[in-house]
């Protein structure tokens, strides 16, 4: 392999292809950001962030210009708005642009775990970088070429024009000597003007993948074929830590296409991203694998989590949530003290089952092992991670392993792990080095998923004689994901208690936030918007019974919490994570937090009067550097069945760079809250996820999805502002609003999810 | 077995229980329909079998036996699928995409069989067709978009 190891880059750029699947390994000076003081956001990711034009932009001699999308396009829109932004700052005209997909890499592309709703609030400007240091460098070629200074020429819509003369020169006539210029340093070239911008913060931007979509023609990782390639499918222990006791594959053989049986090693707990072990049935196609798995006769060893049973779990969750004591993530003042002397009090208990993401793809991994070297395609978020496991796995350096980036069909969280990865790599290998697709069944994908956490949530509050609210306790109950990786761990992180406990910017003299213990049972992962989905919605559920105790309107007694419009430093909340990004450059803003609530009950009609049956709910939630505040209304029929006739949500997160794709992003948002509220539960039983395909792990469908979504997006046209997240923050207010709304409607409070029959009479 | 995929003839030498899917996707190399779920579930997999819109993945391929299948590959071939399509793309309607073959399938047999469909006749026929993503409004809204341009004679 030594010998592919060239500087391509610039030869590449020049043919107009930015990406060789044969090059492992350049390295790329320059630009490659390094810096030695402790960074935040971007600076703070592994490898941090790279903006070499060289590495992202490529140009062919008929002008076709071709731009590296280095994360994970998993619904997101993020390979149509990061290369846009290039496209955008460089003058390239986007018709006349072509996407390409990193490879897993990020010392040479930067940080690629697409995750955190940080791909553009990351790479916004790294991208930027690319552009405008690519339009100086097409400038400078077409000034050389007519020799004139460089002050008079200026790149436009795919062409340089020589202002003095109107002489012109397209960029695929420049791309060779442009490509031979030293890249400019940062502080030499200029952005556009925001008032230029041709694509970004405009509507209207399609999605570079649209039309392949809708003819069937894209490539996800379930869809990836190889020469010679078989077909496999796992059958996995049945619960978290279980193992392989023995098995007879005796029938399985019979079946016709299918070629043999081999195991995986069984990893005991933490998970981390190893493989769950078990046996691998080879077929000649995927229905043969899954046939011959349906044959096998399996015994399996039990495990440490073999009697996890979510209904006693859940009763020794209340128990710890309702016993003063854990450990105390925020005090002030007196809670318990103010508690006694008060007016007036109320607690309220909140449940949160645990979920599964169940992307419509579910894992699948191709993988085809060459002995000192192994190729994977996979619809992974991890790229990197994924090539450091699997090779971890098959004792190879990381450079001796390709991870080719497919489409991702659907991700939220579950494609973050590469469990699915290292199983096909190894079944390559003992293959003898044939490709293998590994295919998870839906069953699969929802008994073995990185669970979302299940929780339980505690809230008191007490109020003086005029009904303002002095007292704020929280106590918050539920594993923490860090269990996967450090099976000690039994208190939630700074990262989970940062999704909505320490950082509630509420002005009550004496708040109390405490953590009990809780063990996991299952691998706990992240799952779109992750801890603030328990957390939002116990806290905007119990606001709302504040209100209602206090017989006040919902959303001034949570304006009247949050209080005068103030930026709040997040570690005076005990918040030391604050999504990884500065405090100083991103403080907790309570106007913008209160300016969303305004406007989206303006919007909203709040208040209005509504039929018997029907009802509002208002939720409001700062998550992911954004401010987001939702008007849910609902129809209950007498029978108990819900309908969502509209939903109004107000978003801030700074500067929209890709306005479309951040509405579509909102409205996935709003029916995947609505799913999850409605519907999503998993449960266990002797260690077992009890559901296992969309029968019984169900999920909001056309029937159950609101008649209208109206996404109303806070003007930002300051580019210099920090960005918010955006492929999260629209879930978390979404159930308590929902919930809200059902009680405005029936009087009856949904304090556990979900809802399902509970409003049946 | 001889089916007609397409508007063309293929010889399949599969088991005869083997889904429609998977003689698709593993045999013939066509992946534009997908795998969501495997039990008719979540209509990744849909097809039209001589205009009828079934799930592929627990559909024999026996049963397509001198039949005609449609899939997503040759969905424009119809006015209606070419309107579906049009539309979805005026909506930007897909996120991840992965559902989209099977929701422009089932909306295109929708409007073959219903070219004017109420809110209802739309839940009643793209309630088999689960999206994660959550487009679902925009699904509406080109459905009607694309039943519109139809009755009208607009072909986008």
């Amino acid at each position: 392999m030594k010998d592919n190891i060239v500087n391509i880059s610039r030869r590449n750029f020049v043919k107009g292809f930015a990406l060789s699947g044969l090059v492992l390994a350049v390295g790329l000076p320059g630009l490659s950001a390094a810096t030695e003081e402790p960074q935040y956001g971007r600076n703070a990711m592994p490898h941090g962030w790279v903006d070499n034009p060289l590495v992202f932009v490529s140009i062919a001699a008929d002008g076709t210009v071709t731009i590296v999308a280095h994360r994970s396009e998993m619904g997101q829109g993020v390979r149509t708005s990061l290369p846009m932004v290039v496209a955008d700052e460089m003058e390239a005209d986007w018709s006349r642009v072509k996407v390409e997909q990193a490879w897993g890499d990020e010392e040479r592309f930067g940080n690629q775990d697409t995750d955190g709703s940080r791909s553009v609030r990351h790479f916004f400007m790294p991208m930027r970088n690319v552009g405008a240091a690519m339009r100086m460098m097409l400038e400078t070629a077409a000034a050389a070429m007519w020799a004139v200074p460089a002050s008079e020429v200026k790149a436009q819509n795919h062409e340089v024009i020589h202002q003095p003369s109107g002489r012109r020169v397209g960029y695929g006539e420049l791309a060779e000597s442009a490509a031979e210029l030293p890249v400019p340093d940062r502080d030499s070239f200029s952005y556009k003007p925001a008032s230029e911008f041709r694509y970004i913060g405009k509507t209207g931007n399609k999605n570079i993948d649209g039309e392949a979509i809708a003819t069937g023609h894209t490539e996800y990782g379930m869809d990836v074929r190889l020469d010679n390639m078989v077909y496999a499918v796992v059958a996995h222990p049945p619960a978290y830590g279980e193992t392989l006791k023995s098995y007879d594959d005796s029938e399985t053989l019979k079946v016709p296409g299918v070629i043999k049986t081999l195991t995986l090693p069984s990893s005991p707990p933490p998970a981390m991203f190893n493989p769950l072990g078990g046996v691998v049935v080879v077929a000649e196609n995927t229905w043969a694998a899954i046939k011959g798995r349906e044959k096998l006769k399996i015994e399996w060893n039990s495990g440490p989590h073999s009697q996890y049973e979510s209904e006693a779990f859940r009763e020794a969750m209340k128990q710890a949530a309702n016993k003063q004591g854990g450990k105390v993530l925020r005090s002030q003042g007196d809670a318990y003290q103010a508690l006694e002397t008060a007016h007036s009090s109320l607690s309220a208990d909140y449940y949160i089952p645990h979920l599964a993401q169940a992307p419509m793809e579910p894992p699948v991994a191709t993988a085809h092992f060459k002995g000192d070297s192994c190729d994977v395609w996979a619809p992974t978020q991890a790229p990197q991670v994924s090539r450091d496991t699997v090779a971890k796995w098959l004792k190879l350096k990381p450079e001796r392993v390709m991870i080719h980036v497919t489409l991702l069909g659907g991700g939220f969280g579950r494609k973050s792990k590469p469990d699915f990865l290292v199983e096909a790599a190894l079944t390559s290998k003992a293959m003898d080095g044939r490709p293998v697709k590994l295919v998870w069944t839906r069953e699969d994908d929802i008994q073995h998923s990185y669970y979302h956490t299940v929780s339980f949530e505690h809230l008191e509050a007490a109020f003086d004689e005029q009904g303002k609210p002095q007292v704020w306790l929280h106590r918050t109950v539920a594993p923490s994901i860090v269990s996967t990786f450090d099976a000690s761990t039994i208190h939630q992180q700074a990262f989970e208690i940062g999704m909505g406990v320490v950082n509630v910017p509420f002005a009550v003299p004496n708040i109390q936030l405490e953590n009990p213990a809780a063990e996991a049972h299952t691998r706990i992962g992240w799952f779109r918007s992750v801890s603030n989905i328990p957390h939002a919605f116990a806290v905007q559920s119990f606001i709302a019974e504040m209100a209602h105790q206090q017989q006040r309107d919902h959303k001034d007694v949570l304006l009247e919490l949050i209080g005068p419009d103030r930026e709040i430093d997040p570690r005076s909340l005990q918040d030391e994570w604050n999504y990884g990004e500065s405090p100083e450059l991103y403080p907790l803003n309570t106007g913008r937090l209160r300016r969303v609530i305004e406007h989206v009950t303006e919007k909203a009609d709040w208040g209005k009067q509504l039929p018997a049956g029907q009802g509002q709910g208002l939720a409001a939630h700062y998550s992911f550097v954004t401010y987001v505040a939702a008007v849910v209304e609902v129809d209950v029929s007498d029978d108990g069945e819900v309908s969502v006739p509209r939903v109004d949500i107000a978003v801030d997160c700074g500067p929209q760079v890709n306005p479309e794709r951040i509405r579509s992003q909102i409205e996935g948002a709003c029916i995947m809250g609505i799913s999850l509220a409605m519907l999503g539960e998993i449960s266990f039983k002797n260690g077992v996820a009890v559901q296992n395909n969309f029968d019984g792990y169900q999920v909001t469908r056309m029937d159950g999805a609101p008649a209208r979504i109206n996404v109303h997006l806070m003007p930002s046209d300051n580019y210099d502002q920090p960005l918010g997240g955006i492929g999260e923050p629209g879930m978390p207010p979404i159930a308590p609003a929902l919930c809200n709304a059902i009680f405005a409607a029936t009087q009856k409070r949904i304090r556990n999810l979900p809802i399902r029959y509970q409003l049946e009479a | 077995m001889k089916i007609t995929i397409n508007e063309q003839i293929h010889q399949v030498d599969v088991a005869e229980d083997m889904p429609i899917l998977w003689a698709l996707r593993d045999v013939l190399g066509m992946t534009g329909t997908k795998f969501g779920c495997g039990k008719s579930l979540c209509g990744a997999c849909t097809v039209l079998l001589d205009g009828q819109p079934i799930r592929s993945c627990v559909t024999p391929v026996k049963q397509a036996e001198n039949k005609k299948l449609t899939t997503i590959e040759a969905i424009s071939e119809q006015p209606a699928g070419r309107a579906i399509q049009a539309a979805w793309l005026d909506n930007n309607v897909p996120q991840c995409g992965y559902c989209q073959s099977g929701q422009i399938v089932s909306a295109t047999a929708l409007l073959n069989s219903k070219p004017n469909p109420s809110d209802d006749d739309i839940n009643t026929a793209m309630s088999g067709n689960i999206c994660r993503c959550g487009t679902y409004t925009r699904i509406r809204d080109a459905i009607k978009q694309a039943a519109n341009n139809m009755e009208t004679g607009h072909e986008g």
